[in-house]
């Protein structure tokens, strides 16, 4: 192997060194990028998945800001024992509008991917409150101050539009509407018709059974419809993913 | 192990690299040469396995590689293996008749533990982990005989698949109590009379004139779902007040409250989320917990 003790000429030509180390920084670098320009193609095409309503946004942020995922993943891996207990593998194009993601595998709690619709409002209102006033054996600490945070949706409509940057597909009319859809959400003798026609399927509930929207409401408005959006009797999986 | 000296091979009988610097020399020692096979082997490991398995992103999707290896067809094979298993049992389960699953053997011997494994995954973070309940919260024990909407098969086998007052299933158990104080339907004082009454019919320290002046408020707005004489009315999910079996209370201070702001408990229906044969199964654990009937 006499090339390699050619070393010499390169350690000592500054120009060269540096003009062959970028190629092999380049080497590596487009193995990683290449394949994020055709990204799309990993997320197959599935019904009914759509972008969050305001409220749900609102509740991610407070679902992040609490660190919720440090203990609970949403991400139902393609096992017989996680299918059987969480329902329905988790597909890419469930968390598509997610930023960021909240895949993992790390759970001290359990798997919130399909925690939609499992459980009343009033459930999540007592066990987000007090978790072991309805599970004795749980871990989970007490999130009841999110009763007394009064949310006016005021700075939502910006968070839409950096969601809408990074490629959510917010719709202006989604944006514009945002703070009356927000309102509307959270309250059943609102005039939801537009939320309706905006956002097709969603829940309009007073999530935490108290007048005006907290942070209870948007928190349990995203709980309830985490794996809520795909019809899985009309899904048929791609084998090849 | 230090005790003995390693002596460094003399610089002599090891190549250097040739640079110098100020008198300085590097060592041209070859790499051991076991580490170098490992190298050349996950070499020849990383081709072989971009042959075998999905590998390259390409513009349609990733090769496929020669084994066609899939773990959804590897989840969908084992889930298949354990549904065979289990698809005589469960397609008995199906088509029997509701009320015969508990008297008979083979089927309990499958569906109690089965309905045992749905139970703690579902329904035990409202119902307890022992179907106990959570007293006082609005969340009904299963184990007593005190059933708000039936505790024959049929009736708890209903409740389950379509659930209770959702919004998701048209076909839910619905009913709603007035919210008799926040609606203005009663008095402050009308409220505190019927509130007596309650107590009254069910054994407890009441103020007995109050009492006799709610029996009438009673009658005029409570008897229509609690019955007349207070015993409740399952079709309407109407709870028995002349028992100790609380849902949210028996206190005076908490039957106010119902009686202010009325109650509304919420079920799921879980006819999405379980399969006929899995709800048959959960029915019959819960069933067998003591109260069924």
């Amino acid at each position: 192997m006499a090339f390699l003790d050619k070393h010499k000429a390169i350690e000592t030509h500054a120009t060269l060194l540096m003009v062959l180390s970028l190629l092999v920084v380049a080497i590596g670098g487009i193995v990683q990028i290449v394949p994020l320009f055709y990204l799309e193609n990993t997320i197959e095409k599935v019904e009914g998945v759509r972008p969050y309503t305001p409220l749900e946004l609102a509740g991610q942020e407070i679902y992040l800001r609490e660190g919720c995922y440090v203990c609970h993943s949403q991400m139902i891996r393609p096992m017989r024992d996680e299918v059987e207990r969480y329902g329905h593998y988790s597909l890419a194009a469930e968390s598509q509008y997610d930023h960021p993601f909240q895949w993992g595998s790390k759970r001290t709690g359990p798997d919130l991917a399909r925690v939609g619709g499992k459980y009343s409002d009033a459930w999540h209102v007592d066990h987000l409150t007090d978790p072991q006033s309805v599970v004795p054996e749980s871990v989970m600490p007490k999130y009841g101050f999110l009763s007394n945070v009064k949310l006016d949706g005021k700075y939502i409509a910006d968070r839409m539009e950096a969601s809408a940057m990074v490629g959510v597909p917010y719709t202006d009319d989604q944006i514009a509407s945002a703070v009356a859809d927000f309102a509307a959400q959270a309250d059943p003798n609102a005039d939801t018709t537009g939320l309706l026609e905006r956002y097709g399927k969603a829940t309009v509930s007073n999530f935490d059974g108290q007048a005006g929207v907290t942070e209870m409401d948007a928190l349990i408005a995203y709980l309830q419809v985490l794996g809520t959006m795909v019809d899985f009797s009309t899904f048929t999986p791609d084998a090849s993913r | 192990m230090c005790a003995k000296q390693v002596t460094k091979q003399p610089a002599k009988q090891v190549e250097t690299t040739g640079h110098s610097w100020d008198g300085i020399e590097e060592l041209n020692n070859p790499l051991p040469r076991w580490w170098v096979w490992v190298f050349y082997l996950t070499i020849l490991w990383g081709i072989g396995y971009v042959i075998a398995y999905p590998a390259w992103p390409l513009i349609k999707g990733a090769t496929p590689g020669l084994l066609h290896a899939s773990t959804r067809a590897d989840v969908d094979a084992e889930i298949k293996r354990f549904d065979d298993a289990n698809a005589p049992i469960k397609a008995k389960l199906v088509a029997a008749d509701l009320n015969a699953i508990i008297g008979d053997k083979e089927l309990m011997a499958y569906a109690e533990p089965a309905g045992a494994s749905v139970f703690r995954n579902n329904c035990a973070q409202c119902h307890g982990s022992g179907a106990a309940g959570v007293q006082g919260k609005g969340y009904p024990n299963l184990l007593d005989n005190d059933w708000l909407w039936g505790g024959d098969m049929e009736a708890i086998h209903t409740t389950i698949t379509h659930g209770i007052r959702n919004t998701t299933d048209p076909e839910a158990r619905y009913s709603e109590m007035p919210k008799f104080g926040v609606d203005g339907l009663l008095e402050p004082a009308q409220i505190d009379a019927v509130v007596e009454h309650v107590l009254a019919i069910s054994g407890q320290e009441h103020d007995a004139a109050k009492a006799a002046e709610g029996a009438t408020l009673f009658a005029d707005n409570c008897s229509a779902c609690h019955g007349e004489q207070g015993m409740g009315d399952r079709a309407q999910g109407a709870p028995n007040l002349t028992d100790a079996i609380w849902l949210y209370g028996g206190d005076r201070d908490t039957i106010k409250h119902t009686v202010t702001y009325a109650r509304f408990g919420v079920m799921p229906n879980w006819a999405g989320r379980l399969s006929e044969d899995e709800i048959r199964a959960v029915a019959a654990y819960v069933h067998s917990r003591g109260g069924g009937e």
